[in-house]
């Protein structure tokens, strides 16, 4: 069951007013400017026992995602299309506030916005991805671990999976006797398109980018968009007990828009990779 | 997703004879459980949802309650039989992310500071699902919270647009969401011209999302409609008509 509860960040409240003037008068407390984003880092295929992997900061948040390729049976309704599974786990070692356990409903829901994000896109062509239709297809799972957690968990995973997936060199399978095996070649996974999400949280009537965690201790309501490469929407969560207007909305989705593509070309130069 | 076949046909007709701008027929009973303090039944296309609200009641366990507010707890849960396949009874991650999402879009609605160390719970239960049944929860849900008497700013209308055959469509549903191109699920809160629930799945251009965006606040407006009449309905039985009229 879904539950109001309290912040697990505790900021002060002379820090809250503090932080209120500041956004009030366009500067944040960590100094910098409403619409601007942390500075990104990426350590592509950082696990060499994966098939591609990423290490991705995002100021203080971090987040490790792995990627494995293996065979199984495709989901029902989807027999013609290979299968992505995505996981994310906020690890103990992430803040002070995590205990280790079953998943909790921030991280699922972390777990499935992400999800939705990379899968809506279309990412992946999962209809290349087929090895007998309705019995045998790859299946990708991307796993996330935040191994580090300052706020703005979905872009940070987010550009994880989209860094990882990149990296990532598929084994390429054969059905030879009715059995699957491993032919010791690797492939470029099908990517079609990079999708970006970019959050946005309002705290009092302005919107601010990439909030750490103490501004999300402190946010009224948060707004997630992914876009792709065409530039086109492709996934929205709104997230936080308060609401938005419209016309908040609406500046949200064009910032995300714009946001988007520089970040896509950041994602892209640190994983070099000319897609 | 794959399109496998037109949603519209020439004459601009859906799957089930709808219009794009035309919602699935609404039925909205308030007051329908009766040990409820608060409740609300459903019919939104072939949605068959009811909602009961208890409280402002004490918090178990105590360590929850919070000092300066009222705790809002809400669980959206789906039947069994609610579907075409079994579902397992066990609450899924489906239902967890729902039930989140709609806690947190009623919660801008409800005057929670009124009732410290207190709480509030909403229990959504599909007894029957149809494409859209997080939008008809969340409606049904504030029918119930009126019908609780809890200090509200306003009521939350919810109803979803997407797109099918690259047409903007109003209240997607479950086949024109399976099949389709775009689903986008929005609560509002027509007094207060503000959105509390806001969902995508799908590719939508920039236009398309703006486009999408109007639709569905118009949708919430006819929706609002509907539950205004169900409490007028039950709060005022056949005088709710004299009073319309005056």
């Amino acid at each position: 069951m879904s539950s109001s509860k309290r912040s697990t960040v505790i900021v002060e409240h002379l820090r809250r007013q503090q932080m209120w003037e500041s956004i009030s008068r366009g500067k944040r407390l960590d100094g910098r400017n409403l619409d601007e984003t942390r500075v990104i880092e990426i350590e592509p295929g950082v696990i060499k026992k994966a098939n591609g992997s990423a290490r991705v900061k995002l100021g203080n948040s971090e987040v490790v995602a792995g990627v494995k390729v293996e065979t199984g049976e495709p989901f029902e309704g989807l027999e013609n299309k290979g299968a992505l599974i995505l996981s994310a786990e906020v690890l103990p070692i992430a803040s002070p506030y995590v205990e280790p356990g079953p998943p909790d409903e921030e991280t699922i829901e972390l777990a499935r916005v992400v999800d939705r994000g990379i899968r809506e896109s279309e990412m992946l062509d999962l209809n290349k991805l087929v090895l007998k239709p309705g019995e045998i297809v790859y299946v990708i799972f991307v796993d996330c671990s935040v191994v580090n957690a300052d706020g703005n968990l979905f872009d940070t995973t987010s550009y994880a999976v989209v860094s990882a997936l990149i990296n990532s060199k598929m084994p390429v399978f054969e059905i030879r006797d009715g059995k699957v095996v491993d032919t010791g070649q690797k492939v470029d996974p099908p990517i079609t398109t990079l999708p970006v999400s970019v959050t946005a949280v309002r705290i009092g009537e302005s919107l601010i980018l990439d909030p750490n965690a103490e501004e999300e201790a402190c946010m009224d309501a948060r707004i997630t968009i992914t876009t792709n490469s065409d530039r086109c929407f492709t996934a929205v969560q709104k997230g936080s007990t308060g609401a938005f207007t419209v016309d908040q909305l609406r500046r949200a989705a064009e910032t995300a828009k714009i946001k988007g593509d520089e970040i896509r070309t950041k994602l892209r130069e640190l994983t070099n990779v000319g897609r | 997703m794959t399109q496998t076949r037109n949603l519209i046909d020439e004459n601009g007709k859906r799957t089930d004879g709808r219009t794009t701008d035309e919602l699935r027929e609404i039925r909205i009973t308030a007051g329908v459980v009766k040990n409820a303090d608060g409740s609300a039944f459903i019919e939104f296309g072939m949605n068959k949802i009811v909602v009961a609200v208890y409280g402002p009641r004490e918090v178990h366990p105590k360590h929850m309650a919070l000092t300066d507010r009222c705790v809002l707890r809400c669980r959206y849960h789906m039947s069994p039989f609610s579907t075409d396949t079994r579902k397992n009874p066990a609450p899924s991650r489906r239902e967890v992310e729902i039930s989140k999402v709609m806690r947190e879009a009623l919660e801008p609605t409800l005057m929670l500071e009124d009732y410290p160390r207190a709480a509030i719970d909403v229990y959504v239960e599909v007894l029957q699902a149809d494409g859209g049944s997080r939008c008809a929860g969340i409606t049904a849900a504030s029918v119930a919270l009126a019908d609780a008497g809890i200090s509200m700013r306003d009521i939350v209308s919810a109803c979803a647009a997407g797109k099918v055959d690259d047409k903007i469509v109003l209240d997607i549903n479950d086949t024109e969401d399976k099949e389709g191109g775009a689903d986008m699920p929005l609560a509002y809160m027509p007094h207060l011209e503000k959105v509390t629930l806001l969902q995508l799945d799908g590719i939508l251009t920039e236009e398309e999302f703006n486009k999408c965006l109007d639709k569905a606040i118009k949708g919430c407006i006819m929706v609002y409609e509907v539950q205004r009449q169900a409490l007028m309905q039950k709060y005022f039985g056949n005088e709710s008509e004299l009073r319309e009229e005056q």
